[in-house]
């Protein structure tokens, strides 16, 4: 490479630029990447798909015919979180549980109501569903949290609601009270929807240059390299901004998810997310030159891992750990935090700032292997 | 001489461990001359192309353009590659924008410039028109434009000439006698032996091996005196031609139209038989290139020796009754209508996107005509189109063949299709891969073939059941000319066995081989008769004198616009 084709033209750029832009706008299926794709995904996190456990379908097995019996019952009942069907004895409930239309069983035991009227009230029975960890610890916490809310209310004292245990627990959860999944799952859309424009978009409109020959083309002309690649990334990084604006919009407006922090802060981390996006991008293409390689290797490298590894399902923490440890080169790993941040608690920059240093750090790395990969060369 | 815009020395360049690309060649491109850069597929040219604008280097060898490494020239350098580096979702005048912009033209001079361009190249227009929406001719144009955008002082052009009409070609060949008016130094590269003869200066390549530079007369005028033209025996001249063939007299021969043309070797001498008329023949180009690779091949196909005779019928073999197909409201084929009798060939020939595949689709049965109806081998295609198509071999020089397979595993796969018996499939591998030679390939991948071999497979796969009607799709493109020859040795047998053929190529060659061919222009059938006849009747046209099958093409297009224009003036 000379050094007159090394020289970075802004005039060129802006032509390449322009050219750009063009094609997105008269490509629909870019258009529909860009826009339509992050409406679909939206609205299936945000309705279709929830993670919730809101009304469960529980038994209420009342074996005690007391007030304060018929009281607890009446509280599980009025529950916002269960679905209660009572019964007398626990012989029809087994096979409510085995054929799964209980996911949980509350025994409220004989002499229940005498305990109470002697200050000192037996404990209830609470059986879950272990084939369904997650609803079963559900239905345990919520199952002690109604009851200890009744008792509370009947004047039972700390002591007594207890059960025993001299120290009462009270949960509570902050940012999200009512733990709806669509709080964390529309933020963390977002952030699939990044990487399709970001990485999969990019890499396929760069290998389609090369498919089509044009880049053999342009490869001929003065332009340098450099200019290439920005013309690449600028028209992109402002589409997948435009994209995440519009998700927000509809997740604030429509979802009504709570949006705590500033719009510079998800600006800022949007923006770093976006660099190892594009670059991945670039440099998948720039390997591959193949429209459909680069897609299925985009689809593996940038949208599953955002996906399963970057705690927007599934818990890190809760990942054994050497899968816990590929998470860290999921560069989605840290825009999920900042987002759920941004979103839900507000401007932590003390915890945003690093996750944006190490999406940057994974940006400059990204830019670096692209730039090696392409070469001004057929060879 | 002037000093040469474009040199290169010794170029050797390999890619992987296969035979270099190009071993040692070198060539210079003067200033205000076509320079041809002729060879078959493979032989190099792209590569050699490629290194000249700067896109590729080479491993050993110097490369100057304008004295200078290309990569320092690109100022100086117009490229046009093969697929013409448009973007089809910009209009005309925004490519040229966008290349002139790329290519610093200043804003002050553009307007000017591309309405230049835009007049040179007859897109006026259509400037406001998608470049995905244009003819090929069209795109080919548009190409040729904005390598142009700033006047360059090399033109490099990949393969122009590919798969556009002969009135398009003709028309580039125009605008590039003009750049050389200019004094642009213009690299034209071809498959077609034919373009080689307008060149000013020819670099003849095979298989990454400079054969032959210098001006196109000198090869030919080494076959001059030498070519002859025997005519008079009607039907017999497939026959005719196989016996020629395997004289030692005799180095090459074609047929061409009613009659046969010969190379004979140096000082031999040959009778003509009794009846026929022997009269001297311009010699071309392509007879000294096949002279240059040791001569033709001989001319009885062992393949066609041990295929069974078809049967004789007094029904069309193939037969096209108002086939029709639209696509929305685009018609890409209205009312065809032919008949091809037992053992002859038909010719369908036009340029890409004329409707030559939409017709052969509709005939094996893999497009269902909107209307009009046909039948091969009696088998109608509206009732019985599973046994039209079983009645029938198919072979395309670029797609038939499954290219991760071994020659083995094609020729089983192919059995299996064409649903033979085990004894039947053995019986007929076994043949096939002794007369085609391909016993020491079985092991090899089909696309890791040199192309004459994947050829001979093709063919091998398409004949295996002996059918009685033969479909070539562009049998021949871009081979050299000693393989297509060798091909329509086996093609000739065969007919002469009783196989009817049936074969689209927009390549005039082959369409002298036919026993009457169909022209088709824009989805309909302009001119349909013997290539003689059809020769003839251009000459009437055009008054032009031993016109050639492209001449033929292009004076009956002509002829079919201004018809179609009086129509038009008239309703």
């Amino acid at each position: 490479m000379s050094a007159r084709d090394a020289a970075f033209d802004p005039r060129r750029l802006a032509a390449l630029i322009r050219k750009e832009g063009r094609q997105i706008v008269r490509d629909p299926s870019t258009f529909l990447i860009a826009f339509v794709l992050p409406l679909i995904l939206l609205f299936l996190f945000g309705y279709a798909v929830s993670l919730d456990t809101s009304r469960t379908r529980i038994a209420l097995v009342v074996e005690d015919g007391s007030a304060s019996a018929l009281g607890l019952a009446a509280a599980y009942r009025n529950s916002p979180y269960f679905e209660v069907t009572t019964v007398r004895a626990m012989a029809p409930v087994r096979a409510l549980m085995v054929d799964g239309r209980a996911r949980g069983i509350v025994v409220i035991p004989e002499g229940f109501g005498e305990g109470v009227e002697r200050g000192r009230p037996p404990p209830i029975q609470i059986i879950t569903d272990g084939s369904q960890p997650n609803t079963a610890g559900f239905v345990a916490n919520y199952a002690e949290g109604v009851r200890q809310s009744w008792a509370l209310a009947e004047g039972l004292g700390p002591a007594a609601a207890a059960a025993d245990p001299p120290i009462a627990l009270s949960p509570r959860f902050w940012f999200n009270p009512g733990l709806r999944s669509r709080y964390f799952l529309v933020p963390g859309s977002i952030a699939i929807v990044m990487t399709m424009i970001g990485t999969l978009l990019t890499a396929l409109v760069v290998a389609r240059e090369w498919e089509r020959g044009t880049m053999e083309a342009m490869m001929a002309t003065p332009i340098s390299m450099a200019e290439f690649i920005a013309s690449k990334v600028i028209p992109y990084f402002l589409l997948a901004l435009a994209s995440m604006g519009l998700c927000t919009a509809i997740a604030v407006y429509v979802f009504g998810v709570p949006f705590r922090g500033s719009i510079l802060a998800l600006l800022a981390i949007a923006s770093a997310f976006l660099m190892p996006a594009l670059g991945l991008g670039l440099f998948i293409s720039a390997s591959t030159k193949n429209q459909f390689v680069a897609s299925q290797i985009a689809l593996l490298t940038a949208f599953l891992p955002t996906f399963l590894l970057s705690g927007f399902i599934f818990e890190i923490s809760s990942m054994p750990l050497p899968i816990r440890l590929i998470t860290y080169a999921v560069p989605a790993r840290y825009l999920i935090p900042s987002l759920q941040t941004v979103f839900l608690a507000g401007d932590y920059w003390g915890l945003i700032l690093p996750n944006i240093a190490t999406m940057v750090g994974f940006g400059f790395l990204f830019f670096f292997l692209s730039f090696r990969a392409t070469r001004r060369s057929l060879d | 001489m002037a000093e040469p815009v474009a040199r290169a020395e010794a170029i050797l360049k390999r890619f992987g461990a296969d035979a270099p690309a190009l071993d040692g060649v070198s060539l210079s491109v003067a200033p205000g001359e076509v320079t041809g850069l002729v060879g078959p597929d493979g032989a190099g040219k792209t590569t050699l192309i490629r290194i000249l604008a700067g896109l590729m280097s080479p491993q050993a060898g110097t490369v100057a353009v304008l004295g200078r490494p290309p990569g320092d020239a690109r100022d100086s350098i117009g490229y046009m590659p093969q697929r013409f580096g448009l973007y089809e979702d910009l209009t005309v005048l925004e490519n040229l924008n966008l290349y002139g912009e790329l290519r610093g033209l200043p804003a002050s001079e553009r307007a000017a410039a591309f309405r230049r361009l835009l007049e040179f190249t007859d897109l006026s227009r259509f400037e406001a028109r998608l470049a995905g929406k244009l003819s090929g001719g069209m795109k080919q144009k548009l190409g040729l434009a904005c390598a142009l955008v700033r006047t360059p002082k090399l033109l490099l052009l990949d393969e122009p000439g590919v798969g556009v009409d002969p009135i398009s070609r003709r028309e580039l060949w125009a605008m590039v006698g003009d750049l050389k008016a200019e004094g642009i130094g213009v690299l034209w590269s071809t498959a077609y032996l034919d373009e080689a003869e307008k060149c000013d200066t020819v670099y003849l390549l095979n298989q990454g091996k400079l054969l032959f530079e210098g001006a196109p007369g000198a090869l030919t005028a080494r076959v001059a005196d030498r070519v002859v033209s025997i005519s008079g025996f009607g039907e017999r001249r497939r026959r005719f031609l196989t016996e020629a063939l395997d004289s030692p007299a005799i180095l090459d021969g074609t047929i061409q139209g009613r009659s046969v043309r010969l190379l004979l070797r140096p000082d031999a001498r040959f009778d003509p038989p009794p009846n026929a008329r022997a009269e001297p023949a311009a010699p071309r180009f392509e007879d000294g290139f096949v002279e240059m690779l040791g001569g033709g091949p001989k001319g009885t196909s062992r393949l066609a020796e041990r295929y069974r005779t078809i049967p004789e019928s007094d029904a069309p073999m193939i037969e096209a009754r108002g086939l029709t197909r639209r696509f929305g409201d685009f018609t890409a084929a209205k009312d065809m209508h032919f008949q091809v009798p037992r053992g002859r060939i038909f010719g369908l020939l036009g340029p890409n996107g004329a409707g030559k595949s939409t017709t052969f689709k509709m005939l094996c049965g893999l497009l269902t005509p909107t209307s009009g109806t046909g039948a091969v081998a009696g088998h109608d295609l509206r009732t019985a189109a599973a046994g039209a198509r079983a009645s029938l071999g198919y072979m395309a020089q670029k797609f038939s063949l499954y290219g991760d397979l071994s020659v083995r595993q094609n020729l089983d796969f192919f059995a299996g299709a064409y649903d033979l018996s085990r004894a039947e499939a053995a019986r007929a591998i076994e043949a096939a891969v002794e007369v085609l030679d391909l016993e020491h390939q079985l092991g090899r991948n089909a696309g890791s073939l040199p192309l004459g071999f994947k050829q001979r497979l093709a063919l091998a796969c398409a004949v295996l059941h002996e059918p009685p009607v033969l479909f070539l799709d562009e049998p021949t493109s871009g081979v050299d000319p000693v393989m297509r020859r060798e091909f329509w040795t086996h093609i000739n047998g065969l007919v002469e066995k009783g196989v009817t053929v049936l074969v689209t190529t927009h390549f005039m060659d082959e369409a002298e081989y036919c026993d009457e061919v169909t022209l088709i222009y824009r989805a309909v059938q302009i001119a349909t008769g013997t290539p003689d006849a059809l020769k003839a009747k251009a000459g009437a046209l055009a008054g032009a004198e031993d016109p050639t099958m492209e001449d033929a093409f292009i004076a009956l297009i002509e002829e079919h616009d201004r018809e179609a224009g009086t129509q038009r003036e008239a309703a």
